[in-house]
């Protein structure tokens, strides 16, 4: 599903040159569920934006069901953003001045596509899976940060994305609420066959993983230090 | 249903936006409210001025030629600031001329005219009017039209009978009614006269204020040397107008000088007047439109704040799947509704204030104004809000959803 072929990604800090991500080769194939293991700073989050198309390399190639993602203009990777990719987030980022409900919405609206489902159903499905259909009318910050995360996921969900990216999705949030979370992706995984990538810096949240991939000083390393 | 659904969206996020920031929004309308407010005023005030010219004019009786003394400008038609003066000098006509124009066969009226200033006299009221020295026909030519009465005879110029046919407001002004003063006696300069009509206002305050007599009545103390102010030519086919005034010229240059007269006719007066009009109110239009600029730029502000306030709202967008054409068009959208309410609420307040002054003065709001308002609010919400949206489009996604 996902081929990254010797894919480099550097930043200009004033002179110097940055690698956050340094000719990386990876396969992902479809249904994984995969962990992305990492220190702070050690570029898991960069790698994860290139597989997202948040970003693209400055080198290599990615491949995303067989198209070079290098190749495509704006409107393409947007198309697929917010067809084929969902995000969640370590700090969530809905929108504080939408509800709840508008925040899971948000992707149908920039569907280029007629939808072939009643987004406003959907979106309510997926907050009484996850326990927070009564706070569909609430703003985001008069709800706790699991509920939150919760309302990011249902967001990531409502295109029936074939691809979750979590970045440090439990980073925000306390050890019980985390591994709901975790258990959410979980499932996600197993019941729905979606791939998801878990991007975190903490070996007991990877180890929930079916397969880790570690990274040191934007390479791959055999063992996590 | 797709992009009715995209649009629906776009338009309820910048209301939301809008509500949110009532007092702001108020503030950075305002800018453009008061810009399209002046323009959409001044344009009615200025249409309003120009009609009401218009129909003094009009009320003169088409096809008029004038024939005054002095000409300023040397150029024929173009003396306006001359216009109904003879200060300037020149010639003074009299009888004689009288008689040569009188030979113009293609004129079905010509008209002297004697003017002056005077307290007119009825038992012991008085009242400053005018006399006006003329013959039968300017009553046809001028459409006066009688209320009481008659009006005097060919007969009775050369019998320089004592009779008068008064304005309405100075009938009424000097008689308990103007409907008694037929029959009654006025005194001009120690000079008794009998009213033998009144015709009905007009509007124009000169001739509405006026004691009409025959004018050779006017030899001797009001007019001792026996001249006229101006003399009017007329016909009631407009296709003569020019060879009349042609004749008209080739007979008095036989007597006078070229510079010393004026033949012109009320059309050329009234489009001098027109391009006077235009120039003025373009310029007055020219600085209402300074105020629009300055909104513009106010509303080019907020939106550069809006744009870096909301700029974690664009990475989030664009993460979702929002492509820079998205997000210009939410930005656009929104500066353009801003623009859009500005210029339909000075719109409304212009409408209110011209109907407020519609009782003193005919101005009126034209279909032209309404497109300008709209149009010109418009443009300049897109205008000025272009270069705040494209920055929010090129924003990296991930620099975005990264901002605090």
């Amino acid at each position: 599903m996902i081929n990254l072929q010797n894919v480099s990604k550097s930043y200009f800090l004033g002179e110097e040159e940055i690698k956050a991500v340094d000719d990386v080769s990876l396969v992902i194939k479809e249904k994984e569920f995969i962990g992305i293991l990492g220190s702070s700073g050690s570029g898991k989050s960069t790698l994860m934006h290139l597989i997202g198309l948040l970003e693209q390399p400055t080198s290599g190639s990615v491949v995303l069901e067989n198209k070079d993602v290098s190749k495509l203009s704006d409107r393409e990777l947007s198309e697929i953003r917010n067809k084929t990719v969902g995000f969640v987030f370590q700090s969530f980022n809905l929108i504080n001045r939408f509800t709840v409900l508008e925040n899971v919405l948000l992707p149908t609206k920039y569907s280029k596509e007629n939808l072939n489902f009643d987004p406003i159903s959907r979106a309510d499905d997926l907050l009484k899976r996850f326990g927070i259909l009564e706070r569909r009318n609430f703003f985001p910050n008069k709800i706790s940060g699991g509920q939150q995360q919760r309302v990011a996921i249902a967001r990531a969900l409502i295109m029936s994305p074939k691809l979750i990216l979590a970045d440090e999705p439990t980073g925000n949030l306390d050890s019980k609420t985390g591994d709901e979370i975790i258990q959410i992706l979980k499932s996600l995984n197993k019941d729905f066959g979606v791939t998801v990538i878990l991007v975190t810096h903490e070996h007991d949240i990877a180890k929930k993983t079916k397969r880790q991939i570690y990274i040191r000083d934007g390479h791959i390393v055999e063992k996590y230090l | 249903m797709k992009i009715q659904n995209g649009y629906l969206h776009l338009v309820k996020t910048a209301i939301e936006d809008f509500k949110r920031n009532k007092v702001r929004t108020l503030l950075t309308s305002l800018g453009i409210m008061i810009g399209v407010l002046s323009v959409v005023l001044l344009i009615a005030l200025g249409l309003g001025l120009k009609n009401y010219i218009k129909q003094q004019f009009e009320s003169l009786g088409a096809n008029l030629i004038i024939i005054f003394p002095g000409n300023i400008s040397g150029d024929e038609g173009g003396g306006v600031s001359n216009f109904g003066a003879g200060f300037a000098g020149g010639a003074s006509f009299d009888e004689k001329d009288l008689n040569s124009l009188s030979r113009i066969n293609e004129a079905d009226y010509l008209v002297p005219l004697f003017m002056k200033s005077s307290f007119i006299e009825a038992g012991t009221e008085r009242k400053f009017g005018y006399v006006m020295g003329t013959n039968e026909q300017s009553f046809k030519l001028l459409n006066l039209d009688l209320l009481e009465g008659d009006i005097f005879t060919k007969g009775d110029i050369s019998a320089r009978a004592k009779k008068a046919v008064l304005g309405e407001s100075l009938a009424d002004a000097i008689f308990d009614n103007p409907e008694d003063a037929v029959g009654k006696t006025i005194r001009i300069a120690e000079q008794r006269y009998k009213v033998i009509g009144v015709y009905k206002k007009k509007g124009d305050q000169q001739q509405d204020n006026a004691a009409v007599v025959p004018y050779k009545t006017t030899y001797g103390s009001l007019n001792p040397d026996e001249t006229f102010f101006t003399m009017y030519l007329g016909t009631t086919d407009e296709t003569k107008v020019d060879e009349i005034k042609a004749k008209a010229k080739e007979i008095l240059l036989r007597r006078y000088n070229k510079d010393d007269f004026t033949v012109t006719e009320q059309t050329e007066i009234l489009s001098t007047v027109n391009q006077i009009f235009a120039i003025v109110n373009g310029v007055l239009v020219a600085i209402g439109s300074i105020s629009l600029v300055v909104g513009g730029i106010g509303i080019m502000n907020i939106m550069y704040a809006t744009v870096t306030e909301r700029t974690k709202e664009v990475g989030i967008r664009r993460a979702v799947g929002a492509t820079e054409e998205d997000i210009l068009k939410q930005f656009l959208t929104e500066s353009l509704l801003l623009s859009l309410f500005g210029g339909v609420f000075g719109l409304i307040l212009a409408s209110l204030i011209v109907l407020g002054v519609r009782a003193f003065f005919p101005a009126s709001i034209n279909l032209l104004a309404v497109i300008i308002a709209f149009v010109v609010s418009s443009a300049i919400g897109v205008f000025f809000g272009v270069f705040p949206a494209r920055r929010a489009a090129k924003l990296p996604p991930i620099e975005a959803i990264r901002y605090e």
